[in-house]
């Protein structure tokens, strides 16, 4: 369906809803539709970036399928998100990676073998295959500025793509919302992020993967939240001891990069097993099948570069190390090339939703307490 | 097959409450829910809280006293038909927020536009549906047996006892043997050939605004099986919906509450009750029942640019017109009578210009035969709107009577042996006219319980 059909049917599906309001107690959606009557384009918009996709609401509904009202607002949400998030990415022949499985996997396939083939032709099968130890041994299969320098480009590519989808939602959510954002809203915004707040619905948690509420998903969630921002903070860590403390890698197992590397890589690892396992038990009524394999796209990427970082240090003092440290270098520059165009985004444009959020319900208090 | 101990006919709130109450006591329950499972838990569905009393100074929302609660009820229903079934239910109704807290309930605060009831009811997360899933599947946890598409057809009584339920199921017709019962089988106002019997045909143009499964079919059993009849048949409690609202079903979703702020003219283009006489609430419910009496049971409520915002958005658009007599073309109303009934109003009402929605703001018209006491601006801000209006029937209220254990009462004043009521089916004890919001959940959660536990110890 094209966007504008699919604004409509949320508009038509959400204007039932206003007129409900059972649901107002679930999450931000509700009250953020009580604000409106005439929903435009970017209030739909808004909504559906707010919408965490919980389904309690989907299950308390006596208006759902087979009432002649149809209603199923996570599943029309979750298209309306997937439409923006496409249409949203630069260069749009990208961002069909979104719901074209072959774009995806060319993307991916492309890098690593681009990576695979350079570093063969480069370094060549003799160095790969051999054993190295000791400080530097990383380097001498992959020349340090070799490996920095692709990094912080696609790094910053995808944070250049990811940054431009976050002014297209704030520029196409112009109209629906004024955003007076103070220091208030973004801290309330930073605590709902940092605790995946809303992934608690009404408190009860997600109605996931089926009809009765449970916090796992918070948790699988958390394990992979945190899981990568400390595999950040390893990286990160990792940079201090080579420039400031002039000491080049492998770090010992006990060292802070590694340990925070280690956790973060098993947390990953395990929140992206069970999300998955959660996903495939999903109760298909809800659940958008395209936005399903935006999740499984990016889930495997990320759950493959954590468990080939893990093989690298299980096995960096054999002369496996070589071809394992290619394969996850591969896999870390096809995750930051694919992180734009996939469900990477959600974190960047559920975080200004909360931030609206925030900022309108604190407009709403200063006027109610004003009248 | 060993008989159940007790069965229970019926799939909303009161249902289970008698369901979960007993298996505290007995072991093997049986709930015959009618409807699919996608429809399970009959009105409930379309529920969103409870009144409580309570009684504990501690708390953040304050005291609601028996003695205020039955003030409210005696001013809105008038006095109950059972003045001790009423104080029970009252009495009773302190001890359900943690009793349903206990069997999984999760509370939120009250929905925004609601808070003059912050004091009096409570809200269950996500409202009645939600909490009919919580009650079934705390009931699957606690082993209580549930069948779906059970609709019980007959019950085999034997000198005032029950022996066995009549089933037909997917199966085709079956005997379930228990050793007692109770029917928690909601009302009639699904019924619409019933309900012709006291409307005519009227009644074909009436909305249900629940569950198409309340269709009294255990009310005719019990009494054919002459248990007592209580409460005014051709008693129902309706309010004025949307016309193009489904059939059956539409909840609160099709309720207008546009009144206030037009005029609500019949299918003459005639006027015929005062819009604005109170806050509307109080008055939500006598509408549906005045639309009833008018022609093809039909009105149009009439409201212009400068009200349209004051009211929550109708699911239907409103007819629109820049001006009066194209409305009255888009309505097929009478157009000559349309317009005389408008200018005799804005003559009325010429140059009100305060509106104040939230109070009576006395604002009426003056010399009109027919007035509107409150809330009285000209129509003269054009575009105009139109929304159409038909009675949407809540419930009924005619049910069977009920002694002071839950017992369904015969017509000669004695009590079945091992037959109970809950619910919708005996809230005629109490009510007999008007509604006080969210009292048909602690009716139900009550006398459910109550029934549970009787029917439980009865068993053994």
């Amino acid at each position: 369906m094209h966007i504008n059909e699919l604004i409509e049917e949320a508009g038509r599906q959400l204007t039932i809803c206003n007129a409900c309001r059972y649901c107002e107690g679930y999450c931000p959606v509700f009250p953020a539709l009580e604000m409106r009557r005439e929903l435009t384009k970017g209030d739909v918009i808004y909504m559906a970036h707010l919408c965490h996709d919980c389904r309690a609401c989907y299950y308390a509904c006596m208006y759902s399928s087979p009432h002649e009202f149809e209603l199923n607002v996570p599943k029309i949400l979750s298209e309306v998100r997937l439409e923006s998030y496409k249409g949203w990415s630069w260069p749009l022949l990208f961002g069909r990676s979104f719901t074209d499985r072959r774009v995806a996997a060319s993307m991916v396939t492309g890098t690593i073998a681009l990576v695979a083939i350079l570093s063969f032709i480069w370094i060549g099968p003799a160095t790969i295959f051999s054993r190295h130890v000791g400080p530097g041994s990383f380097y001498r299969v992959i020349p340090f500025f070799a490996m920095l320098v692709p990094a912080l480009v696609l790094v910053l590519y995808s944070a250049i793509v990811s940054l431009q989808g976050g002014a297209r939602f704030w520029r196409e959510t112009r109209d629906a919302v004024k955003k007076t954002t103070g220091v208030t809203s973004l801290a309330l915004m930073i605590k709902d992020v940092v605790s995946l707040r809303w992934l608690r619905g009404g408190g009860p948690g997600c109605y996931y993967p089926k009809a009765t509420p449970s916090q796992l998903r918070r948790v699988y969630h958390s394990f992979v939240f945190y899981g990568f921002l400390a595999t950040v903070v390893s990286t990160s860590l990792a940079a201090v001891y080579q420039d400031l403390l002039h000491r080049l890698p492998p770090y010992s197992i006990n060292s802070a990069p590694v340990i925070f590397g280690t956790v973060g890589g098993l947390a990953i690892i395990a929140g992206v097993c069970g999300l998955v396992a959660m996903k495939l038990k999903s109760d298909p009524d809800p659940s958008l099948s395209a936005m399903m394999s935006a999740d499984y796209k990016f889930l495997i990427i990320l759950g493959l570069t954590s468990f080939s970082g893990m093989l690298v240090l299980a096995l960096r003092n054999t002369s496996a190390m070589g071809l394992l440290l290619i394969i996850h270098l591969g896999l870390v520059a096809a995750f930051f090339l694919t992180a734009p165009y996939g469900k990477f985004v959600h974190s960047i444009y559920r975080s200004l939703a909360l931030l609206v959020h925030h900022a309108e319900q604190a407009r709403a208090r200063t006027r109610s307490e004003g009248a | 097959m060993d008989p159940y101990d007790v069965i229970i006919i019926g799939g909303g709130n009161a249902a289970l409450c008698a369901a979960l109450a007993a298996r505290r006591r007995a072991g093997r329950i049986l709930v015959l829910e009618r409807s699919p499972f996608h429809m399970r838990g009959g009105n409930t569905r379309h529920t969103r809280n409870i009144r409580c009393a309570q009684v504990s100074k501690n708390s953040a929302l304050g005291e609601y006293s028996e003695s205020e609660f039955l003030d409210d009820l005696v001013s809105v229903t008038g006095k109950p038909a059972n003045m001790k079934l009423a104080n029970y239910a009252i009495r009773e109704s302190q001890n359900l927020p943690p009793w349903m807290h206990c069997h999984g309930v999760a509370w939120q605060a009250p929905l925004a536009g609601t808070l003059h009831l912050g004091r009096t009811n409570k809200w269950f997360l996500g409202g009645g549906k939600a909490l009919i899933n919580t009650y079934y599947d705390t009931a699957a946890r606690m082993g209580i047996e549930v069948r779906y598409d059970a609709s019980v057809e007959d019950l085999v009584l034997e000198n005032g006892r029950f022996r066995a339920v009549v089933l037909r199921g997917k199966e085709g017709e079956e005997f379930i043997a228990g050793k007692a019962v109770v029917v928690a089988a909601g009302g009639f106002e699904a019924n619409l050939e019933w309900l012709k019997r006291y409307w005519g045909d009227a009644a074909d143009n009436f909305c249900v605004r629940g569950t198409p499964y309340n269709d009294g079919k255990l009310l005719a059993v019990l009494l054919k099986n002459n248990a007592q009849a209580i409460g005014d048949p051709k008693a129902l409690h309706a309010v004025a919906i949307d016309a193009r609202s489904p059939k059956f079903d539409g909840g609160i979703v099709t309720r207008l509450d546009a009144i206030p702020f037009g005029i609500v003219v019949n299918r003459l283009g005639c006027r015929f009750y005062d819009e604005g006489e109170n806050i509307w609430p109080k008055r939500y419910a006598i509408w549906g029942r005045l639309i009833a009496e008018q022609p093809g049971q039909l009105a149009y409520c009439i409201v212009d640019s400068k009200t349209i915002g004051s009211f929550i958005p109708p699911i239907y658009k409103p007819y629109e017109s820049n001006c009066l007599a194209g409305l009255a073309c888009q309505l097929n109303l009478d157009q000559e009578s349309f317009l005389k009934t408008v200018n005799d109003y804005n003559l009325a009402t010429l140059g009100n210009t305060t509106f104040r929605p939230e109070c009576l703001d006395g604002v009426g018209t003056r010399a009109l035969t027919l007035p509107k006491s409150n809330w009285a601006l000209p129509l003269n801000r054009p575009p105009f709107f139109a929304l159409p209006l038909r009675p949407g029937i809540t419930f009924t209220y005619m049910g069977v009577t009920v002694d002071e254990t839950a017992k369904v009462v015969d017509c000669n004043g004695r009590s079945f042996v091992n037959v109970y009521a809950a619910g919708e089916i005996m809230a005629g004890n109490i009510l007999s006219k008007g509604y006080l919001a969210g009292f048909g959940l602690t009716i139900g959660s009550v006398f459910g319980k109550l029934a549970g536990e009787e029917a439980s110890t009865h068993a053994h």
